[in-house]
C-alpha cells in the first residue's frame, strides 16, 4: 500500500468533533416523570402526552428484539441515557439571526450553513441538534406555496389536527420495541404538509446532529403529500466521536394519497466507532411509507456509511391500487460496523409495483447484511416486484449476507430476486491502474460503478457527497 | 406461548412410546446404539417440537405430527402388510436386483432383492451392519452430523427410534453399474393408532468409487395417514461420484419429514435430485457439508403440488473449503389450495476462497389460493466467491403462451405444455430411465387431471 493510501486510509471521521455549548438537560433516566418532563419542557397539549404515554406502557411491556437480526451489541441500559438534551437559549427565537452563533458555526463547519444566502440553492433545511431544532431555513417562500415545513414540536402546536391525524397511523406508537420507545421520549424532528396539487417548489432537508455524549436522538418525522403533491426531502446525521455508544430510534412516517409521490433520501453518517468497534451510534429506525391513494409513490433512497450498527427497514405498504414502492440502498460497512438493513414492500392494492435495488459494501471485519420483505396479499391482483441484491466484498475478514423473505399469495403477481456477490478484481485494478489512474481513484471508481443504479436515484448535490463519502471510507481497504 | 405447551405434552408422548420400547428391544443392539439411542431421545426431549416462532418453522407448523398421535412401527405390526404382486408395481427394471425394500420403516427380506452386485459393494439392512462386520465403520459414521452441525427434533426422534434401515458401502474405486433402490413403503393399515415410521440410511462412498442411489418414498393406499421420518446420511470421499435420486410419493394424508446429510470430499462429486409429489405436509431438510477443496454438489429439485398440501424444502450449503462448487436449482408448481415454502442458505467459511455457489428457485403459482413463501440465503465470509442466488414467483410467460395459441392449440393444452416444460428441466437431469418415464406420467396426469376439471 502506497504511503499515500495509508495516510488516507487513517483520516480521522471529520464530523468528530464537539460543540461546546451549554445545554439545558434533564435528569438521566427513563420513568413515566420523564416522559411528563420532556412533554412539559415542549408546551405539548394534553392529547400529545396522552400519546407519549400510552406508548411508554406498551414500550414497558414489550421486549428488546434481539434474536433475529444479525447484529451483535451489548445490552442497552435505557436508565443511563438523557433524555432531553438542547442547547439552551436565552428566549424564543424570532429569525436565523437570534440563532447562537456557536450553532451556527457548527453547521457551517458541517458543511450545513444556516444563513439563507449562502445557502445551496433551493433547497429549505431544517437543523437538529441533539433534541431540538435550531432552525429551519426557507419556511416563508415555502409557505407562499402551501407548504408546510416546520419543527415536529412546532407542528404540534401550529397543526395539531394534521399530527393527531397522522401521527401512529403509519407506525403505530407499539409497532415495535425501538418505535414505541420513540413514541414515548421522542423530542423533535421535522414535518412536511404538501397541500393537495402543490410540487414543493424547492428540496427538503433535515440535517441530524448528535453533540451531547450522553443523549440520545429520538427524533420523529412526519411527511404528507396530499393528492397529486409532490415533495423531494433529504436527511444527513453525523455525531462527534465519544467512546461510548449512543442510541437514535427515530420514527418516520410518510403518507401518500393519491397521485402524490414523495422522494425520501437519506446519507446517513453517524459516527461509526473506532476501528476496534468502540463507541458509534447505534441507529435503530423505524421508517415506513404508506401509498394510501391511488398512483401514489414512495421512493425512499439511502446511503448508509455510519454508525457502529445500522438496524433499518424503511418500507412501503403499497395499499392503493396501482401504487409503486421503491428502495435504493448503499450500504457501506467497514472496521467493525455491522449493518442489518433493507426494505419491506407490502402489496395489498391492486397492479401494485415495487423496485428494490441494494448494494451492500463490506470491509474491514464488518458484517453487511440486506433483509427484506415481499409479500402480495391475495388481493393484490397483478402485482409486480423486482429485487436486485448485489454484495461487494473487499478483504477476508468481513462477511456479506443476503436474507430476502418473499411470500406470494394469489396467482397473477410475479416476485424477482437476484443477488450476487463480488468483489473489485484484480484484472479491474489493473485495467485502470494501467490507463494511468492512481489505485484510490480505481477502486472509487469501480465502487461508484457498483452503485451507480442507487446514486443516480439521489439529488445531485448528495449524489456527489455520496461518491466522495464512500471514497472515503474504504480508501486503504484495497491493495 | 400456549402452542408450545401443547407441543410439549406431545413430544411426552414419543419419550413415553421410547422408553418403552427401550425396554423390549433391551440387550438387542450394540450398547453403543443404545448409548446414542438414549442421548438423542434427551435431546429431542430437551428441545421438542419446533413451533411456528422458530425462524426455521415459521412457514411450517408441525403441530398436526405433533398432536398424530402416531405410534412408532413396529417388527411384527409391519409384517405380511404387501404381497408380491402389489410389490411388483414398485420395482424399476434397472434396479431389479439391487433393491432393499421396507415397510414402515422396517426391512423386509421377502421384499428386497440384491443380486450380482460387484465386489467389494455392500447393500444391506443397517441393523445387521451395526453388529458385524461392518460394525466399527457404521460406528465411526453414524449420526455423526449430530456432533458437527447439531440435530433437530425430528433427526433426534430418528435416531431414537432406529432400529432398521439401510447400510450401503462402496469400496475403494468400485464402481456400480446397477442403481441401488431403497424402496420405503408405508401404510397405516391393521394398525390401532396411525404408524411413524423412522428410517434410517448410512451411505459410505469410499475414495475413487461410483454409484447411483434411489430413495423413494411411497405408499401402499392412497389417502392413508401415517408419519414417516427418515434420515439420511451420506459420506462421498475423496474422487468419489456419488447420484441421489429421492422420490417423494407419500399418500395424500401422510406427513414426511425428512432429514438428508450429505458430506463430500476432495475432488468429489455429489448429484442429487429430488421430486417431490406427495404428502399433505412435507418437509425436507438438505445439509450439505463442502469439506474439501474441490468437491461439487448439486442439489436440485421439483415439488408439484395442489389442494391439501404444503412441501417445505430447507437446505444450507456448507463451503467449508476452497474451490468448492455447489449448484442448486429447485422449481415449484402450486395448483390449488396448497402452499411451497423454500428456504435455501448458502454460507462460504473464512477461507473458503474460489467458490462457486449458484442458487435458484422459481415458482409457478396456478391458483389465487395457492401460497409461496421463498427465501434465498447467501451468507458470505470470502472475499474471492462468486456467488449468486435468484428467486422468482410467477406464471406462465404471457408471449409464449401467445405463440403456442397462434399456432393453433387450445389455451389450456398450451398451458399445459408449457408447464410441464417447466418441470421437465428437472426431471430431464434422472439417468434412470423408468424413474424418468414413471415422474413424466405422473406429472401428466395432474396436468390431465387440470385439463378435466
Amino acid at each position: 500500500m502506497s504511503a499515500n493510501i495509508e495516510l488516507l486510509a487513517n483520516q480521522e471521521y471529520k464530523y468528530g468533533f464537539v460543540t461546546d455549548i451549554e445545554s439545558d438537560m434533564i435528569p438521566r433516566g427513563l420513568t413515566e416523570e420523564t416522559v411528563r418532563l420532556i412533554s412539559a419542557k415542549k408546551n405539548e397539549p394534553e392529547w400529545m402526552l396522552e400519546f407519549r404515554l400510552k406508548a411508554f406502557r406498551s414500550w414497558l411491556k414489550m421486549k428488546e428484539p434481539n434474536y433475529w437480526a444479525n447484529i451483535n451489541y451489548p445490552k442497552v441500559d435505557y436508565q443511563d441515557i438523557i433524555y432531553y438534551s438542547a442547547p439552551k437559549q436565552k428566549k424564543k427565537l424570532g429569525s436565523l439571526d437570534e440563532v447562537d452563533p456557536e450553532l451556527l458555526r457548527t453547521f457551517d463547519k458541517l458543511g450545513i450553513p444556516l444563513g439563507e444566502q449562502k445557502q445551496l440553492a433551493n433547497v429549505a433545511v431544517d437543523a437538529v441538534f441533539d433534541s431540538v431544532s435550531v432552525a429551519t431555513t426557507y419556511k416563508a417562500k415555502l409557505a407562499k406555496a402551501g407548504v408546510i415545513f416546520c419543527s415536529f414540536s412546532e407542528a404540534v402546536l401550529e397543526h395539531p389536527e394534521l399530527i393527531k391525524k397522522y401521527m401512529g397511523s403509519v407506525v403505530p406508537a407499539n409497532d415495535n420495541y425501538f418505535a414505541a420507545l420513540n413514541s414515548a421520549v421522542f423530542t423533535d424532528g421535522s414535518f412536511v404538509f404538501v397541500p393537495k396539487g402543490v410540487r414543493s417548489p424547492m428540496e427538503l432537508s433535515t440535517y441530524f446532529r448528535i453533540n451531547n455524549s450522553e443523549s440520545g436522538q429520538f427524533e420523529r418525522t412526519l411527511i404528507i403529500a396530499e393528492e397529486g403533491a409532490y415533495v423531494s426531502y433529504l436527511e444527513g446525521c453525523t455525531a462527534p466521536k465519544f467512546d461510548k455508544n449512543q442510541l437514535h430510534a427515530a420514527v418516520v412516517e410518510l403518507v401518500a394519497l393519491d397521485d402524490a409521490e414523495i422522494k425520501y433520501s437519506t446519507v446517513q453518517n453517524w459516527y461509526a466507532g473506532d476501528e476496534e468497534g468502540k463507541g458509534g451510534i447505534y441507529n435503530f429506525v423505524t421508517k415506513r411509507g404508506a401509498c394510501r391513494g391511488r398512483n401514489s409513490k414512495i421512493s425512499w433512497t439511502q446511503v448508509e456509511t455510519g454508525s457502529a450498527i445500522t438496524w433499518k427497514y424503511p418500507s412501503c405498504i403499497l395499499q392503493g391500487d396501482n401504487s409503486i414502492g421503491e428502495f435504493y440502498s448503499v450500504a457501506l460497512t467497514n472496521h467493525a460496523q455491522q449493518a442489518d438493513t433493507g426494505t419491506k414492500m407490502i402489496h395489498i392494492g391492486k397492479n401494485t409495483r415495487s423496485t428494490i435495488v441494494s448494494k451492500g459494501i463490506s470491509a474491514g471485519k464488518s458484517n453487511n447484511s440486506y433483509r427484506g420483505l415481499v409479500k402480495m396479499m391475495p388481493k393484490a391482483e397483478g402485482a409486480k416486484n423486482y429485487t436486485q441484491c448485489d454484495s461487494m466484498l473487499i478483504g477476508d475478514k468481513c462477511a456479506a449476507n443476503t436474507f430476502p423473505y418473499i411470500e406470494v399469495m394469489n396467482a397473477s403477481s410475479t416476485a424477482e430476486h437476484e443477488a450476487t456477490t463480488s468483489r473489485i478484481s484484480e484484472e479491474q485494478l489493473f485495467y485502470l491502474q494501467q490507463r494511468g489512474l492512481s489505485q484510490e481513484d480505481a477502486v472509487s471508481l469501480i465502487i461508484n460503478g457498483f452503485c451507480k443504479d442507487v446514486f443516480r436515484e439521489l439529488p445531485m448535490e448528495f449524489a456527489v457527497e455520496a461518491q466522495r463519502l464512500l471514497g472515503l471510507k474504504l480508501e486503504g481497504s484495497v491493495g | 406461548m400456549q402452542a408450545t405447551k401443547e407441543v410439549t405434552k406431545e413430544a411426552s408422548d414419543y419419550v413415553a412410546a421410547f422408553h418403552e420400547q427401550a425396554e423390549s428391544q433391551r440387550g438387542k443392539m450394540p450398547a453403543w446404539v443404545e448409548d446414542l439411542r438414549g442421548r438423542a431421545i434427551e435431546h429431542f426431549e430437551m428441545v421438542g417440537f419446533p413451533t411456528t416462532d422458530v425462524e426455521d418453522y415459521k412457514y411450517t407448523n408441525v403441530a398436526p405430527i405433533a398432536r398424530g398421535n402416531f405410534q412408532p412401527a413396529s417388527e411384527a405390526q409391519a409384517k405380511n402388510l404387501i404381497d408380491g404382486q402389489t410389490l411388483e408395481r414398485f420395482v424399476y427394471p434397472e434396479a431389479k436386483r439391487s433393491r432393499l425394500a421396507f415397510v414402515n420403516g422396517i426391512f423386509s427380506s421377502e421384499l428386497s432383492a440384491i443380486e450380482n452386485l460387484p465386489d467389494r459393494v455392500v447393500v444391506t439392512e443397517l441393523r445387521e451392519a451395526l453388529g458385524g462386520e461392518y460394525a466399527d465403520l457404521v460406528r465411526g459414521y453414524l449420526a455423526r452430523g449430530a456432533e458437527t452441525s447439531g440435530d433437530d427434533a425430528f433427526t433426534s426422534l430418528n435416531t431414537a427410534f432406529l432400529s432398521s434401515g439401510a447400510f450401503l458401502l462402496f469400496r475403494r474405486n468400485v464402481s456400480v453399474e446397477q442403481p441401488i433402490h431403497l424402496l420405503f413403503l408405508s401404510t397405516s393399515s391393521g394398525a390401532e393408532k396411525p404408524i411413524a415410521a423412522f428410517p434410517r440410511v448410512l451411505v459410505l462412498a469410499e475414495t475413487g468409487s461410483e454409484a447411483t442411489v434411489i430413495e423413494e418414498h411411497t405408499a401402499i393406499n392412497d389417502g392413508d395417514v401415517y408419519f414417516s421420518s427418515p434420515v439420511v446420511e451420506i459420506y462421498v470421499d475423496d474422487e468419489a461420484r456419488l447420484t441421489h435420486y429421492k422420490v417423494q410419493r407419500e399418500s395424500s394424508g401422510a406427513f414426511h419429514v425428512a432429514q438428508t446429510r450429505a458430506e463430500v470430499g476432495r475432488g468429489s462429486r455429489y448429484d442429487s435430485t429430488t421430486v417431490t409429489l406427495g404428502a399433505a405436509l412435507a418437509r425436507h431438510n438438505i445439509n450439505m457439508q463442502l469439506r474439501a477443496e474441490g468437491s461439487e454438489s448439486w442439489i436440485d429439485g421439483l415439488y408439484i403440488v395442489d389442494t391439501g398440501q404444503h412441501a417445505d424444502t430447507h437446505s444450507l450449503i456448507n463451503h467449508r473449503a476452497a474451490h468448492c462448487v455447489s449448484h442448486q436449482a429447485y422449481k415449484g408448481i402450486l395448483d390449488g389450495k396448497s402452499r411451497g415454502v423454500f428456504n435455501g442458505r448458502i454460507f462460504v467459511h473464512p477461507g473458503a476462497q474460489q467458490t462457486d455457489a449458484y442458487q435458484s428457485n422459481k415458482n409457478l403459482i396456478l391458483s389465487n389460493e395457492a401460497r409461496v413463501d421463498t427465501k434465498p440465503q447467501l451468507e458470505i465470509f470470502a472475499d474471492d466467491v462468486k456467488c449468486s442466488h435468484g428467486a422468482t414467483v410467477g406464471q406462465l410467460n404471457e408471449e409464449e403462451l401467445f405463440y403456442l395459441t397462434s399456432r393453433g392449440l387450445q389455451p389450456e393444452l398450451a398451458r399445459n405444455l408449457l408447464t410441464y416444460g417447466f418441470a421437465e428441466a428437472i426431471v430431464q437431469k434422472i439417468k434412470v430411465e423408468s424413474i424418468k418415464r414413471q415422474l413424466d406420467e405422473a406429472i401428466l396426469n395432474r396436468l390431465h387431471a387440470r385439463l378435466e376439471a
